[in-house]
């Protein structure tokens, strides 16, 4: 492919090397310290051009057992006895082996998963490296986290993840439980297996004992295996709220704990005092950061009515200057929509979008012909009832409407079964605290958006899911409670 | 000259009103001896359903009320229901506890309001977190109330019981629908006190009636954001956890007796919010 012809602005092409690392032809589960063979294998492919990476292990039954034993062992004999130091200090080696990789895992999590090599460079990587950073750092001082509480670990720990931040979440789902004291089983999303699996080579370099991490890789029946298993204690799954569901069912009664991490339909809130400009880079980033592959994606835009028609062109004017293509090239800013099935999905609500009657805009620009890709895409003229508006698209598609008040604002942004993440845009302080105040979702951004960080709770009300990850709430998630 | 009493009709507690259930329904309270006492409303699903409208419709403004006055409502609850100590305990009586033992019952309840009454402005500073991001941005997290909250008392429905219940979901800013205990005659003198006692109208909403008959419908209403169970049947539990599912309800599990005063059972009913700006000019 060559990147050149579809990038605007006349940039030169400057893609990122792969020739300093090895992605190996095949795969095994790493289960106990060992690589295991699978009786079976699928294929990882890149989405931006549809060239296979590797084949990977599919976890059956019986191989989850063996995870979840070698992770019962582990907990048993080596992890619980531990001090807390002791289990700080391979977390910070960890997140040390982390950052001297990052160039490689970066390259890897772009060719895996389709998106921008300036994201996965300078987001996706670091904060991965600064959530083992941030975990280690608990696990001595848990006495500390809950007052009045005593505070043990849960046991053994089934963690799924899905394709959107593979890395990334699987640093938020590992770190934590290791603090605190947990043994782990982690298996990452199908499509995007291969930084899970780097991940465990780098796990064997920092010494960590045999059993405390095993991965294992396979589709949703794995996933299903691992989280029904009767030796797990406590399940975690950033994932779709659809599936988030099934397995709140199947720990009914199990008195297994969970935390669910799901979907999302983020209301962004600009005012007419807002810093338009600004506000405008805000939207973008909120919606085309990561193809918007994301839980927290600010996928419906509310614009008070006096400033959209400004609003709108100069956010046109901005989605005519993005650089859709090589998500390996460090001008790019949309990279490759992650699955062919996701493409499908996009375009089946892009096609309910269309017919409901909201009016679409694209920018001018090309995309690639080999992979998967969509541009990026606004509609306007949208309904509370369009499909577009309700439905959780994880793409690159916004769905914009208009307020005249900060209440009308409100009302709409809250009326949605999710409530993961919203944004205001004002530059009147008062307004800010009424409206992040008033907007039922776990994360709100002011001024900014799609911001992240070890040290800051995330997680949503409402059917985006139960329990935070992240900060001094996102251990409790983690770790038994007696008061 | 005679002097005939005069027995009180027990009816339901909705917004703040004592409707009769709707559905004509009673239950027969009876004493240890199989005397009659009174007939209670046995709460349809309807009736629930006509809570949890209450409730939501209370549940804004008491979540914005400022924490100082949630705490003092809370402390008048407690110094109402110890004005009215005599009469819980010849209810309590006729129920069949000794003497000794109803007097202990409404001392621990109020000594419970009074606990939780003290709770009301400083849970959030215990569970809120300035948290030091690595970037240019003033970050943090605080407790909110998770909106309407159903209960299901513990089994008997002890005063202690029953307070014990509701005054963490209460002084965490929710409103709640509870369903109370087979001590049905005291969860509606307690219905009494609060709406005598500044609570506003809906914020607490009593029903009494079957548990199996109410306990699904708790579970599956799609406008309840969190319930609390206190059950030790492991049928029921999982029965309430699969209901709930639907709209990811949060569900607390606790066992079949009074909950312990502790500010968890309040974080129990609370969301935690991310707040993030930008610092600089």
């Amino acid at each position: 492919m060559n990147a050149n012809d579809f990038l605007s602005g006349g940039f030169a092409p400057a893609p990122e090397s792969t020739d300093h690392f090895e992605i190996k032809k095949t795969y095994d589960l790493y289960i106990g310290g060992k690589w295991v063979k699978a009786a079976k294998r699928f294929q990882t492919t890149n989405p931006a051009n549809g060239e296979v990476l590797s084949e990977v292990a599919l976890a059956g039954k019986k191989e989850v057992n063996q995870a979840v034993k070698a992770a019962r062992k582990a907990y048993d004999e080596i992890w619980s006895k531990l001090s807390g130091a002791e289990r700080g200090k391979y977390l910070f080696r960890i997140a040390r082996l982390l950052q001297e990789r990052a160039r490689e895992f970066a390259v890897v999590e772009t060719m895996d998963g389709g998106k921008p090599i300036r994201e996965s460079r300078d987001v996706d990587v670091p904060l991965a490296a600064a959530h083992f950073f941030y975990h280690a750092g608990w696990a001595d001082k848990l006495t500390y986290a809950f007052p009045g509480a005593e505070v043990s670990p849960i046991g053994v720990v089934g963690q799924v993840i899905p394709w959107n931040f593979p890395l990334l979440m699987a640093a938020w789902k590992i770190a934590p439980a290791l603090a605190c004291g947990n043994t782990v089983v982690l298996k990452p999303a199908e499509t995007t297996p291969l930084t899970a699996l780097k991940l465990a080579e780098l796990f064997e370099d920092a010494g960590l004992p045999a059993g405390v991490v095993n991965i294992i890789t396979g589709a949703g029946e794995t996933g299903q295996s691992l989280v029904e298993h009767p030796d797990v204690d406590k399940v975690a799954f950033t994932g779709s709220t659809a599936v988030g569901k099934a397995i709140r069912r199947s720990v009914a009664g199990t008195g297994k704990k969970f935390t669910l991490e799901l979907g999302g339909k983020a209301a962004n809130i600009v005012f007419e005092d807002a810093a338009i400009n600004e506000a405008v880079e805000g939207i973008v980033t909120g919606i085309f950061f990561n193809q918007g592959h994301v839980c927290c994606a600010g996928s419906r835009l509310f614009v008070q009515e006096s400033v959209a028609d400004k609003v709108i062109k100069k956010l046109q004017k901005r989605m005519e200057s993005l650089v859709v293509g090589n998500p390996l090239d460090k001008n790019t800013d949309v990279g490759a929509i992650n699955s062919a099935s996701q493409l499908e999905r996009i375009k089946e609500l892009v096609k309910a979008g269309k017919e409901e009657g909201a009016c679409i805009w694209q920018p001018s620009g090309g995309v690639p012909r080999k992979g998967n890709w969509f541009k990026p895409t606004l509609f306007t003229e949208c309904a509370q009832s369009h499909r577009i508006v309700q439905e959780e698209i994880f793409g690159p598609v916004l769905a914009i409407q208009t307020f005249r008040t900060p209440r009308e604002a409100l009302t709409k942004a809250n009326n949605t079964p999710y409530g993961l993440s919203g944004g205001v845009w004002t530059d009147k302080g008062s307004k800010i605290f009424k409206m992040t105040t008033g907007l039922n979702a776990g994360v709100v951004w002011a001024n900014t958006f799609n911001k992240f960080d070890p040290t800051s709770p995330f997680g949503g009300y409402k059917e985006s899911g139960i329990g935070r990850e992240g900060g001094l709430h996102g251990l409790s998630a983690y770790c038994n409670l007696s008061h | 000259m005679s002097n005939l009493g005069i027995p009180k009709t027990y009816k339901l507690f909705i917004g703040g009103k004592f409707p009769r259930t709707e559905s004509g329904r009673i239950l027969k309270v009876r004493g240890p001896k199989g005397e009659f006492l009174a007939n209670a409303s046995r709460a349809s699903r309807k009736d629930f359903r006509n809570s949890v409208v209450a409730a939501r419709r209370a549940s804004g403004g008491w979540a914005k009320s400022t924490a100082y006055l949630k705490g003092q409502i809370l402390y008048r609850i407690a110094e109402i229901l110890d004005g009215r100590t005599d009469q819980f305990v010849n209810e309590l009586v006729a129920h069949g506890l000794p003497e000794n033992k109803a007097r202990a019952e409404v001392a621990e309840a109020v000594d419970l309001l009074v606990h939780y009454a003290g709770w009301s402005d400083k849970y959030q500073a215990l569970f809120s977190t300035v948290n030091p991001v690595a970037s240019s941005h003033f970050n943090f997290s605080s407790p909110e109330p998770s909106g309407v909250v159903v209960i299901v008392s513990p089994t008997r429905g002890s005063l202690p019981e029953l307070v014990s219940v509701i005054a963490p979901a209460m002084v965490g800013g929710n409103a709640v629908v509870v369903l109370a205990g087979e001590n049905a005659l005291t969860a509606i003198s307690f219905a009494e006190v609060l709406a005598t006692s500044d609570v506003p109208a809906g914020v607490v909403n009593i029903l009494t009636g079957h548990r199996d008959e109410l306990v699904p419908e708790f579970a599956k209403h799609m406008d309840v954001n969190a319930m609390l169970l206190c059950s030790d049947d492991a049928e029921e539990r999982q029965g309430v956890e699969l209901e709930a599912v639907e709209n990811l309800k949060r569900v607390a599990l606790q066992p079949d007796r009074p909950l312990s005063p502790s500010p968890y059972h309040i974080l129990d009913f609370q969301e935690i919010k991310t707040t993030w700006h930008p610092v600089g000019v």
